[in-house]
């Protein structure tokens, strides 16, 4: 066992770590973003948005996050985009960094979405109507009541959603994005070592994934405290 | 492009292959460590909550390269050492097994939850009877067990058709692979992987409406 291939190149695994939770939180961000109104169109019936949402929703949930980075990273090279001038191409597409990005973000808002559709749905009863006799407008009711709570009971898996999510981060290493998998890639084919830098990224993986268990077992004793079962 | 579908079509049978073999690899792995974590022993009690917590903090291409080049590597190591002959570790093998390894993680908390939600009374009434443990499991505790079990079953069977494309990293010549490949060659590789995401959009549709007609049955037969 020679981990020397792995310590002697310790920055670029930091480099490579740094991607990655840059990759994971920005995502993440996008994601939210983009989850809430779809989530709020998808558990109404607004005529055909709804659709529209649940149909995006379906799509995203049903295919693997490997084809759906395939589908963006070599399938949209297929469109001619004004004869690769557009802009967009250039700055954005043409770049594996921003396709990934792209991707996972609109990956985790369908799943995000879900999640908080759920969440809206069972908002009880009670609740709605005592804040319509209170004479609350729509608006008032989301803002006050069901989306305050639809989060905290959302907490949970969210928590699910974002293991998985950086869980979904080594697949940018597959279309060159030098994330702390690519980077471990990377020193297995130069150093034509196998085992030693694939244990080195497992163990850096797990501490993350358990820091990210960690800081939700703390947001969920805060924010869910209301239903915890005291043994007072 | 049409004469490339059957090409994708043999991919697709591949997909389905991988994931039915890893299926049973994963329910197996996944009631054992249930069966462990709840015996009356430390010992098992630590090494199904060990492999349960450890598998499910690795994402699942790294545990996938880890399993298929790490135990290649030992393998060559070890045959160094000792003078073996080369001995190879097929690509499909390692796919099953490593996907496998991985889901059983998953299912062992589902089956974990299950098994706890059966009557101990009736497992009783079992042994008083004087079935061995394996007659027990076989006609009270599986059972019992299915309608708890079957909702978190069929959402890792899903997550699991999915994940099924990752194999296709280390080689083997599964949907998305194929479609990579044909969508290159023809320079049209939005309209085949478009074709390929139909195509595990079927199979999750499938498993859906498959899990919900045993659903449907499962829970028919309690009234």
């Amino acid at each position: 066992m020679d981990f020397s291939a792995v310590f002697s190149n310790i920055h670029l695994f930091l480099e490579g770590l740094t991607l990655t939770l840059e990759l994971l939180l920005l995502s993440l961000f996008f994601g939210f973003i983009l989850a809430v109104p779809l989530a709020l169109i998808a558990s109404n019936n607004i005529f055909i948005l709804t659709r529209v949402a649940k149909a995006y929703i379906y799509f995203v949930r049903g295919t693997p996050l490997l084809v759906q980075l395939f589908l963006v990273y070599y399938g949209f090279a297929q469109f001619d985009w004004n004869d690769k001038q557009n802009p967009l191409w250039t700055e954005f597409f043409s770049q594996a960094y921003w396709c990934a990005m792209f991707t996972f973000s609109l990956n985790t808002a369908g799943y995000t979405a879900e999640i908080f559709r759920g969440a809206i749905i069972r908002t009880p009863k009670g609740e709605i109507e005592a804040g319509r006799a209170c004479g609350m407008s729509a608006f008032t009711l989301y803002q006050r009541i069901i989306l305050p709570n639809a989060f905290r009971r959302a907490i949970p898996a969210y928590g699910n959603e974002t293991i998985f999510m950086l869980h979904g981060t080594p697949l940018a290493s597959i279309i060159t994005v030098e994330e702390l998998f690519g980077v471990t890639n990377i020193i297995r084919s130069r150093y034509f070592i196998d085992l030693e830098p694939l244990l080195f990224a497992t163990v850096i993986y797990m501490l993350i994934t358990f820091s990210i268990v960690g800081l939700f077992y703390v947001t969920e004793r805060k924010f869910l405290r209301h239903l915890r079962v005291n043994s007072r | 492009m049409i004469e490339y579908i059957p090409l994708i079509l043999e991919g697709m049978l591949l997909n389905i292959k991988l994931l039915l073999l890893s299926l049973v690899v994963a329910t197996l792995c996944g009631i054992f460590a249930a069966q462990f974590r709840l015996s009356k022993s430390r010992i098992f009690q630590n090494i199904s909550f060990a492999y349960s917590t450890l598998i499910r903090g690795i994402p699942s291409l790294v545990f996938i390269f880890l399993f298929y080049y790490g135990i290649q590597e030992i393998l060559n190591r070890l045959g160094d050492r000792y003078g073996w002959d080369y001995i190879d570790f097929n690509a499909f093998t390692a796919g099953i097994l490593a996907l496998g390894v991985t889901y059983g993680a998953y299912m062992a908390e589902t089956f974990r939850g299950a098994l706890m939600a059966v009557p101990k009374g009736q497992i009783e009434a079992g042994h008083a009877y004087g079935m061995t443990s394996l007659t027990v499991f076989r006609r009270i505790t599986l059972p019992a067990m299915i309608p708890h079990a079957l909702s978190g079953y069929s959402n890792i069977f899903l997550v699991l058709a999915k994940d099924t494309a990752l194999v296709s990293i280390i080689g083997l010549r599964e949907m998305t692979s194929l479609g990579n490949s044909i969508g290159n060659s023809i320079q049209m590789p939005f309209l085949v992987l478009s074709i390929v995401a139909i195509l595990f959009l079927a199979i999750t549709a499938v498993s859906d409406l498959f899990f919900k007609s045993i659903e449907a049955r499962v829970n028919r037969r309690g009234q």
